[in-house]
């Protein structure tokens, strides 16, 4: 930060960036509100809707974790960012968390020196072809022709998918996902590839989404969650335990229609200490007792956020997959509140 | 009649006048216009009869969609579901959402008439400048304008145009006093006043003012759709054109020092895509700013789009410049003329004049480019359909009729403003022609 001399002049008042790097938990508190970075729309996930309020997925983790600091789950200050835009954006201090459905990499965690704090989606590159073409695997798709977002890790996974399995592809290029819908239903191409949760968002909106199947093959790992910056602890505590906090709701049963019944105290201990009646977990982050019980209560435990903005009752229809509780047979799996 | 038959050499004159009969089909009418028009010899006959080919091919798909177009459902989904198959537009999204398209999502509803009137008043302010037959005096108002546009798009506090206006007003002061001795005087004297009107006002703006105000105040964040687009191509525009103009009189000033900063200047920003100066302005600055002091987003977006269409603006007048007969330089100087006397008298109003088209040309590059906003998560028009219009669940999927409506949008005014410009043309024809 020492050669902005040039830029510097524009300031008013003396330069201080980094001066946000501590204590991100005093700042929100102080501020009363929470600048949460999300996407500028992703259906599903982020997207503000009809009369201007914020909605999705990731959208819900932000409401809870304003809900889990503030108390007030609409005290939130939604931070459009691309994709370009994202990193700088939390590293600059503009933002005090970002939920903008971002693959966790170990270059984005150590390189970029942020912390990642938990997984909410976990995601992976699939294929989406239509119907008539027969095809029922993707290992069958020998010298089709593919559309492939350029510059996303989507084309990487690609070319190593299909050289490892000793088959040819002719990649079509284009740029948005827009884009890449029209290409795919003009037949320019045979498959379009991206990850699953883009492509079953794509296929409902779809004219005749029957007429397109996704393929079984999941070909690459793409870990979606929300980060913070490097060096804050206490602020990522507070992110990663709202986030462990609503996965460990639905594990424990705990929704929002029960929640008020579950907060007057029940006989299941780690219940009692997630909501506060016991222990002082709360304390120790830095947070009232309740805060576990304000999270939930902002938008329901992780299955009703997931089943509310992009489960199978939605247009999008995800099923819950990789996404469901360890018990059945998923992969969320929250530490013990204890 | 008869009689004379047998005395006259003559077989046959008529007595009274034949009455006129109709010029022959094939030269008159819609006939004749066809014919030498679109068929006037072989090649053009099959061009015509290709182009109704053509016209009849694009209307005959455009047209159902259009007038199939549905306008009253409340999802894509549904649009399809009334359509059942056939051709037809789902304007619904736009009957739903053009609030958004035209204010962003975030602007608040109860007052979408301050933009409005906002824009009204723009005509108003712009029009003694644009059209200078009409009295001088209406200029007046165009010289509050920015300030009351500024009050009624963000709100708050009315103290705050009104010492940004007093600083303004004591620079113009001082500037007319000590700018006659010396130049560089009245220069930065005008700065120092200005600053000073500001730091005193600043303090006298009560901290809560912008809390009990009259009109409620709103963030820049908050801005978006359409709005935004008028309001970074009107800002920008008429910032870069005096610019522009200094700029391209530096360029050909004779002191070094001047004559280098502006060709830098100018070489160095034509040089650089405008994406790049936008990114920045959003990601680059907020390194350097304190979380909590920095620049207004719009502000910085402005300042660069600015400059950079500035230093193209000055490029086209520099060309006014160089077109012009060494003559008028020589009758400047001649007459006893100092240098902003020549400039102002003599030199600059025919260099405009020449370089309209280039000005104009600019101008409507410039407003089309304020879309590329978009990219730096400001949702302008095409930002509201990228982002939160196609991102929804209900209207996911619906591109041509945003698109077309973006495009319709952005038509009029290009349109508008290159119709302006040919006026000004043919308004300024006193040339050699």
């Amino acid at each position: 930060m020492k050669n902005t001399v040039i830029l510097g002049a524009l300031t008013i008042a003396g330069l201080s960036a980094g001066a946000a790097a501590a204590g991100t938990l005093d700042d929100v508190k102080a501020r009363g509100k929470l600048n949460c970075g999300v996407t500028t729309g992703l259906v599903g996930f982020a997207a503000p809707n009809a009369s201007g309020e914020w909605e999705g997925f990731d959208v819900a983790l932000c409401r809870a974790v304003a809900a889990a600091v503030l108390g007030d789950a609409t005290a939130v200050e939604f931070v459009p960012t691309t994709g370009k835009t994202r990193f700088t954006a939390l590293a600059s201090g503009e933002i005090d968390v970002l939920a903008r459905n971002t693959t966790w990499t170990f270059s984005r965690d150590v390189d970029l020196k942020f912390e990642f704090t938990g997984v909410n989606y976990y995601d992976g590159q699939g294929f989406m072809v239509p119907k008539e073409l027969g095809v029922s695997s993707a290992k069958e798709l020998d010298g089709a022709t593919v559309c492939i977002q350029t510059g996303t890790t989507t084309e990487l996974n690609l070319a190593d998918f299909f050289r490892s399995n000793n088959i040819s592809y002719e990649p079509v290029p284009i740029e948005t996902n827009a884009e890449a819908q029209q290409q795919y239903l003009a037949g320019a191409c045979d498959v379009y590839t991206t990850d699953a949760s883009g492509l079953a968002a794509t296929r409902a909106t779809f004219e005749a989404p029957d007429e397109h199947a996704l393929l079984p093959e999941i070909i690459s790992k793409e870990p979606l969650g929300p980060l913070v910056r490097h060096g804050d602890h206490e602020w990522g505590d507070v992110v990663r335990w709202t986030l462990n906090a609503l996965i460990s709701a639905e594990e424990l049963g705990v929704t929002s229609a029960n929640l008020a019944e579950m907060a007057a105290g029940t006989n299941n201990p780690e219940i009692n200490r997630l909501l506060g009646t016991e222990g002082t977990l709360g304390e120790m982050l830095g947070l009232s007792a309740d805060w576990a019980k304000n999270a939930i209560a902002a938008g329901g435990n992780y299955g009703e956020v997931f089943a509310n903005n992009i489960g199978e009752a939605t247009p999008i229809g995800l099923a819950r997959g990789l996404n469901a509780q360890w018990t059945k047979g998923g992969l969320l799996y929250s530490p013990p509140f204890r | 009649m008869s009689d004379n038959k047998n005395n006259n050499p003559i077989a046959f004159v008529a007595t009274s006048v034949i009455p006129e009969s109709p010029p022959p089909a094939r030269e008159t009418g819609i006939y004749k216009w066809v014919r030498e028009n679109l068929f006037s010899n072989i090649p053009n006959g099959i061009l015509t009869l290709v182009a109704i080919a053509v016209l009849y091919k694009v209307l005959s798909s455009t047209l159902p969609w259009i007038l199939n177009g549905i306008w009253t459902t409340s999802s894509l989904a549904e649009c399809r579901e009334v359509l059942q198959g056939k051709t037809g537009a789902c304007f619904s999204v736009l009957a739903e959402r053009w609030q958004q398209l035209l204010y962003g999502f975030k602007y608040p509803e109860e007052e979408y008439w301050r933009p409005n009137l906002a824009l009204i008043l723009l005509f108003f302010a712009m029009a003694p400048v644009l059209f200078f037959d009409l009295p001088r005096k209406l200029l007046g108002f165009t010289v509050i304008y920015p300030f009351l546009a500024f009050w009624l798009i963000w709100g708050g506090s009315i103290m705050v145009p009104i010492v940004a206006m007093l600083g303004f007003a004591a620079a113009a002061v001082v500037f007319q006093k000590l700018g006659k001795g010396s130049f560089a005087a009245g220069f930065f004297g005008a700065i120092v006043s200005a600053l000073v009107i500001w730091k005193i006002g600043g303090m006298l703006i009560p901290e809560n003012a912008s809390e009990t105000a009259m009109l409620t105040a709103v963030p820049s964040r908050d801005l978006g759709g359409f709005m935004l687009n008028m309001m970074l191509g009107v800002t920008c525009v008429s910032l870069s054109v005096p610019l522009g103009i200094a700029l391209a009189l530096g360029r050909q000033s004779s002191m070094p020092l001047i004559k280098w900063i502006c060709v830098v200047f100018i070489e160095f920003v034509r040089g650089v895509p405008l994406i790049t100066l936008l990114f920045v302005a959003s990601v680059m600055l907020s390194y350097f700013f304190p979380p909590d002091a920095t620049v207004d987003l719009f502000l910085r977006v402005v300042i660069m789009i600015t400059l950079f269409s500035a230093a193209y603006i000055a490029e086209v007048i520099r060309g006014g410049l160089a077109a012009l007969p060494k003559g008028q330089y020589e009758a400047a100087d001649s007459l006893g003329l100092d240098y902003p006397q020549a400039m102002r008298l003599i030199i600059l109003p025919q260099a405009l004049k020449i370089s309209i088209p280039g000005i104009v040309n600019v101008a409507v590059g410039l407003f089309k480019d304020t879309t590329l906003v978009s990219v730096i998560s400001m949702f302008d028009l095409v930002g509201m359909i990228r982002g939160p219009v196609l991102a929804s669940t209900e209207w996911n999927g619906v591109y041509w009729e945003l698109l077309g409506f973006a495009a319709a949008l952005f038509f009029v005014v290009c349109y508008g403003i290159s119709q302006y410009s040919q006026w000004l043309e043919r308004r300024l024809a006193t040339g050699h022609r």
